[in-house]
């Protein structure tokens, strides 16, 4: 039953919460509300016995994504009565996006099927009281399917290097610190090694 | 009819409903209490002990007016801090404003729930303790952006904005770290990792980890030299200018107990917790929880002792020391602890491979 109440509480308040972050008029307020939500999905996954997923989850989505999203929705000087002139013009095709996405889903859940038999998979999922999913989840990663793993992190890599050079520009007069520099200097040159009696202090 | 009342409170607490929900409450509320009270505590006298060990390196008296060596001093100033009047500046989003300093709070008493005292005195003995202390920790820049954007305050502002991207740099290299120490233990449990017992040539390994990872929590906890989201020089007081009273306390607070939750931290990952030091077993007459508050005092101690002897970084070069210097040494030093490690067949899993 407490599990029934806590399940019952956090889809709840996932729910609300997303609701929360389309509705709500300050932009704030709304990735609050979206860090609400994921937190309750963390809850959700704990609940499920997935505690690793839980916590990357909270790691990568609230502590990281969330706090970026925040900086920059933090600074974003918002003007409410142009953004209500874009509501009206861009309804139209919001409305089109959200008309096709419902339509897929009704068709899904009309298409569902469900087998009964459990069908042959290739990773069974293995027995929660013999491996815990932290290492289940390493060995799916790292041992079974380690180069697609690798793969894809090569191909965020190739993605970040490549936001990073469309974006970067080197300004000729940015005087930056330039440490080789300094650490090249001769510590005889430009300290005064003072050799202190403890108790005295430095007048 | 006072008997026929106890009986009767004692049947509503030994009933099914009581036995099944109520009394597992209870216990775990008395068992959170257990370690949030001495908590606090260790928080008063945490600022106490800072005032006084700044005094003493700066040749001064440091508090020593309110009571016996100005024992109560933390006292006195907690009983100012309820007195006076909570302001909420007329530009400020209330809301958000008051949730701040409570988020802060909770997050630094939350994250205790997984630290081991002693063997076997956790609130929480999860498998995933390792990514839980990460996750609270990473969740504590949110009290000081949400302070710092509610306050409708410049100051404010900037002081939120500077602690976002410094604790979001430094957790970066923080994590590589945790990751080592895992590398090492091959577990995510708190009480595993305290009880995995390294050969020398590894603890001497880890040590450069150790270093990075006391100044990444220097950073994170927001504390000198890196103390830039409060940089009273320009920003008079950072992201909690616009707070007084109660809320500002409550950061106060807050900011202390992340230091103890660091040091405890520390302790657990590098210095063995509650196990004698050097593993002298005739250190070990000494119950086991106070070797961790020892070794939390050291670490707490180094924190203080910092503070009173670097001067604030400049911002970029706070940056730099994030990113191109702690981020490229962890990478490597990550890899290169993973290579030798599996050359000895020391990793986790593959002993005697």
């Amino acid at each position: 039953m407490i599990e029934a109440i806590f399940f019952y509480v956090f889809s709840a308040v996932l729910i609300g919460s997303a609701a929360w972050v389309i509705s709500s008029r300050n932009p704030v307020h709304s990735v609050l509300a979206l860090i609400l939500a994921f937190f309750n999905a963390a809850g959700l996954f704990v609940m499920l016995g997935a505690e690793f997923l839980a916590m990357i989850m909270v790691i990568v989505y609230v502590g990281a994504v969330a706090v970026l999203f925040l900086f920059v929705v933090m600074m974003l000087d918002i003007d409410f009565v142009k953004l209500k002139a874009g509501l009206v013009k861009n309804a139209f095709v919001g409305f089109i996006v959200g008309g096709v996405l419902l339509a897929e889903f009704v068709w899904m859940y009309l298409r569902w099927g469900m087998s009964q038999v459990t069908p042959h998979v290739m990773m069974p999922t293995p027995d929660m009281a013999q491996v815990n999913n932290t290492q289940a989840l390493g060995m799916v990663l790292y041992t079974h399917y380690v180069y697609l793993f690798q793969i894809s992190g090569l191909i965020l890599l190739v993605a970040m290097i490549g936001a990073i050079t469309l974006t970067h520009r080197r300004r000729p007069d940015n005087r930056t610190q330039k440490v080789a520099i300094q650490v090249a200097r001769n510590p005889k040159d430009v300290l005064k090694v003072e050799k202190i009696t403890s108790g005295s202090g430095v007048h | 009819m006072a008997n026929s009342v106890t009986e009767q409170i004692q049947g509503l607490w030994n009933s099914d409903f009581s036995v099944a929900y109520v009394q597992p409450t209870a216990f775990a509320g008395l068992h959170v209490l257990e370690f949030v009270v001495p908590l606090i505590i260790a928080v008063a006298y945490l600022t106490y002990a800072e005032r006084k060990v700044l005094a003493a390196m700066q040749m001064r008296q440091g508090p020593n007016v309110v009571g016996p060596f100005g024992l109560l001093q933390p006292l006195a100033d907690g009983l100012k801090l309820l007195a006076k009047e909570t302001i909420i500046p007329s530009g400020a989003n209330r809301g958000v404003f008051l949730f701040a300093p409570m988020l802060t709070f909770l997050l630094s008493l939350v994250a205790w729930a997984v630290i081991p005292v002693n063997a076997g005195w956790v609130v929480s003995n999860i498998n995933v303790g390792v990514l839980y202390l990460f996750a609270i920790s990473s969740l504590g820049v949110y009290g000081i952006l949400m302070a710092g954007w509610a306050s409708n305050s410049r100051y404010a502002f900037l002081g939120g904005l500077r602690s976002a991207a410094q604790m979001v740099s430094y957790e970066v290299s923080m994590g590589f770290v945790l990751v080592s120490v895992l590398l090492t233990t091959g577990s995510l449990n708190l009480t595993a990792i305290v009880d995995a017992q390294h050969p020398f040539w590894v603890s001497l390994m880890l040590f450069p980890m150790f270093i990075v990872f006391v100044i990444s929590a220097l950073a994170e906890t927001n504390r000198a030299p890196f103390d830039l989201p409060e940089g009273e020089s320009e920003l008079v007081g950072g992201y909690n200018v616009e707070y007084s009273s109660m809320t500002f306390a409550l950061f106060f607070l807050g900011e202390y107990s992340n230091m103890i939750l660091m040091s405890g931290m520390t302790s657990v990952l590098f210095l063995g917790a509650w196990l004698p030091p050097f593993g002298i077993s005739a250190l070990a007459v000494v119950p086991g929880f106070i070797w961790f508050a020892l070794k939390v005092c050291f670490v707490l101690f180094v924190f203080i002792w910092t503070r009173a002897t670097l001067p604030r970084f400049r911002y970029d070069q706070l940056m730099r020391l994030g990113w191109k210097v702690f981020l490229p040494f962890t990478l490597v030093w990550l890899v290169f602890m993973a290579a030798v490690l599996l050359y000895n067949h020391a990793l986790p899993g593959m002993q005697g491979g």
